[in-house]
């Protein structure tokens, strides 16, 4: 990446929205560099939808104000704004051919005719339907119907593409298919594109930024690994990926390392980036940071033992769920490295598992 | 594979057979009847007495005959579209905003559908009586209190149908037209009426076939000067069902028919241009 920072295409200040006593949106400051590959990524209800809408123009916040390339927007409507959006359900003009369904946005806009033709060829040429212009909505499958959808959107240039639940309506496979697709367009038209989604491998793999929201609240925006890696509070952790949380006090705490009382655990000195208050906290450990052993291990690191409770074998990893002394259930993702390994582990069986301090995440919210 | 009979072998069930036919028989042979005898050399019309078109030509020279069924055209094209309009912005209405008393105009709008013909036609009438409506104008303008009452009646059907069309009405569609440019009108235009459009062409036609053969409030709120083809026909029958009512009745079913024939083939353009 270049060492400039590059200027923001999307700055909220302050928004606000409620709809009645209910607080969708609660002042909420984001930056949305240019040419980045956004998601907002949050659970149903969790006002990352009322968000993008506020961009597109359909809702107007209560307070706050929205800027898009410089520009105030907040009072704008959705017609005069330089964003488009796709929408989850596609919103495929049906009485229209594909064709028409890209070209509307240009007619209606007053381009003249001479340029739609060839626009409309290029958009459909980037999202590969070309030689189906002729084609109705109702003769296509739902992803072409998206690509529709896309073109139709890509063909006004926006500065901002929005994309509400893009792959949701989508079989596995293709959704698949389709992430790589967008990941391409996006490297291909070089518009910052803005994704709301529900699910965080969709967010994971597909965006250079994610911003994680709950109840209204952004609470955490980085990059898809520091926000794997590094989760600020319980919530991030636990939405994104599978999380063990262990209960702790910490009990001092100097430039770099905590000084820990874990629950189960004990006493423990774990890596940190900024000094923690003393008092309660949360250790988390990722399951897959977790070793399992079979047999008491000689070496420094087992630190909790159990029983196997539960085992969901995948074949490449099993998930192992495994009962500690204190009744905290913990799970475990073991690598089936060796074809001997899952064979070895059943119900009831004793364990010992270790983690590395510098794996484990101090949470203090 | 046989052990079951599919839907449509059921057509060979003798029971079947006979049950569509006397469905058949009783809403058909009535008409087949009136335009048989349409055909009857014979002024008392019983028995059948031979061919002749002698009734149809005595129908076109039945100048109050002939001015009845131009009212009842006249009448049935404007009433067809005012409540066309109405009964669609009603229905646009109800499905897109919210307001106080919303379901109130609802109910409010069905009654008409739901009111008895006869206390309809007697409504108006006093109605009519009591806001001094202009009598003994020219024509067409004269057949402004039926073409009036037309409408009260018709453009409740027409808000039902076109209101059930639009509950299927995806409305992101709109935002999407918006989203793309489009203003508020353009929106309407390119993208709310065409999908609308199969519920306009049905209503038309409902309220159409609702006008053209309305006796009973017609009967009420026309003058003597005013007679449209359903009362005129009324006021025939009285001294005896000659040939003649049934020519005039004949013409009356082909020209529904016509009507209904270009209102299909107006709501399914896609179809035959593929």
């Amino acid at each position: 990446m270049s060492a400039t920072p590059t200027p923001a295409i999307v700055q909220l200040q302050g928004v606000t929205k409620r709809f009645g006593s209910f607080t969708a949106v609660e002042r909420t400051n984001l930056e949305i560099p240019t040419n980045a590959f956004f998601a907002l990524l949050g659970p149903s209800g969790c006002g990352k939808t009322t968000l993008l809408r506020m961009l597109a123009g359909f809702e107007s916040p209560t307070e706050g104000s929205i800027l898009i390339d410089g520009q105030e927007m907040s009072r704008v409507p959705p017609n005069r704004r330089p964003v488009n959006m796709v929408f989850q359900s596609y919103a495929v003009f049906p009485h229209m051919t594909v064709a028409e369904n890209v070209a509307y946005g240009l007619k209606v806009s007053g381009v003249p005719r001479a340029e739609i033709g060839p626009r409309v060829r290029d958009a459909l040429a980037m999202v590969r339907l070309t030689g189906l212009e002729g084609r109705k909505p109702d003769q296509m499958s739902g992803g072409q119907r998206q690509r529709v959808a896309l073109a139709r959107a890509l063909v006004k240039r926006p500065k901002v593409l929005l994309l509400d639940e893009p792959l949701s309506a989508l079989d596995k496979k293709l959704r698949e298919e389709m992430q790589l697709e967008l990941v391409r367009l996006q490297h291909e038209v070089g518009i910052t594109f803005i994704v709301v989604t529900h699910d965080q491998e969709e967010a994971l793999s597909m965006a250079d930024r994610i911003a994680v929201m709950e109840k209204g609240r952004i609470l955490q925006i980085a990059p898809p690994r520091e926000l794997y890696e590094q989760p600020n509070c319980r919530f991030v952790a636990g939405f994104i990926g599978a999380m063990n949380l262990f209960e702790a006090q910490v009990r001092a705490a100097d430039n770099g390392h905590a000084q820990l009382e874990v629950k189960g655990v004990g006493a423990l000195q774990v890596p940190v980036d900024h000094t923690p208050p003393r008092g309660p906290a949360t250790l988390a450990v990722r399951p897959e940071k977790l070793r399992l052993f079979t047999a008491r291990p000689e070496a420094q690191g087992a630190r909790l033992s159990g029983l196997v409770e539960q085992l969901a074998y995948f074949g490449d990893t099993s998930q192992v769920y495994v009962r500690l002394g204190d009744g905290e259930r913990v799970t475990v993702t073991h690598h089936n490295a060796t074809r001997s390994t899952a064979a070895g582990l059943a119900a009831g069986q004793p364990v010992w598992l270790g983690f590395d301090p510098a794996d484990a995440i101090l949470l203090t919210d | 594979m046989a052990d079951r009979p599919g839907p449509l072998d059921y057509l060979r069930r003798w029971w079947l057979r006979g049950w569509i036919l006397a469905v058949v028989v009783f809403l058909y042979a009535p008409i087949v009847c009136l335009v048989v005898f349409s055909f009857n050399d014979s002024r008392r019309n019983i028995v059948w007495q031979g061919f002749t078109l002698d009734y149809y030509g005595r129908a076109l020279r039945n100048a109050s005959l002939i001015e009845a069924f131009t009212n009842s055209l006249v009448v049935a094209l404007v009433a067809t579209v005012l409540s066309t309009i109405i009964g669609a912005l009603l229905a646009l209405a109800l499905w897109r905003f919210r307001f106080v008393g919303r379901s109130a105009v609802e109910a409010g709008s069905a009654l008409p559908i739901v009111i008895p013909e006869i206390c309809m036609g007697v409504a108006l009438l006093v109605f009519f009586t009591r806001v001094g409506w202009p009598t003994g104008l020219v024509w067409p303008l004269n057949l402004s209190s039926v073409i009036f009452s037309h409408v009260a009646f018709a453009f409740p059907f027409v808000t039902v149908v076109v209101r059930a069309r639009m509950e299927g009405f995806d409305r992101s569609l709109e935002e999407a037209s918006k989203d793309l440019g489009a203003s508020e009108w353009q929106t309407f235009w390119n993208v709310t009426l065409p999908y609308m459009k199969p519920g306009l062409i049905a209503g038309a036609l409902l309220a159409m076939t609702l006008s053209l053969d309305d006796f009973v409030i017609t009967f009420f709120t026309s003058g003597p000067e005013t007679l449209t083809f359903p009362v005129k026909v009324y006021s025939m029958v009285r001294f005896g069902a000659t040939p003649e009512v049934n020519a005039a009745s004949t013409v009356l079913i082909v020209v529904t028919i016509l009507l209904t024939i270009i209102a299909i083939r107006l709501q399914s353009p896609a179809k035959q241009e593929g």
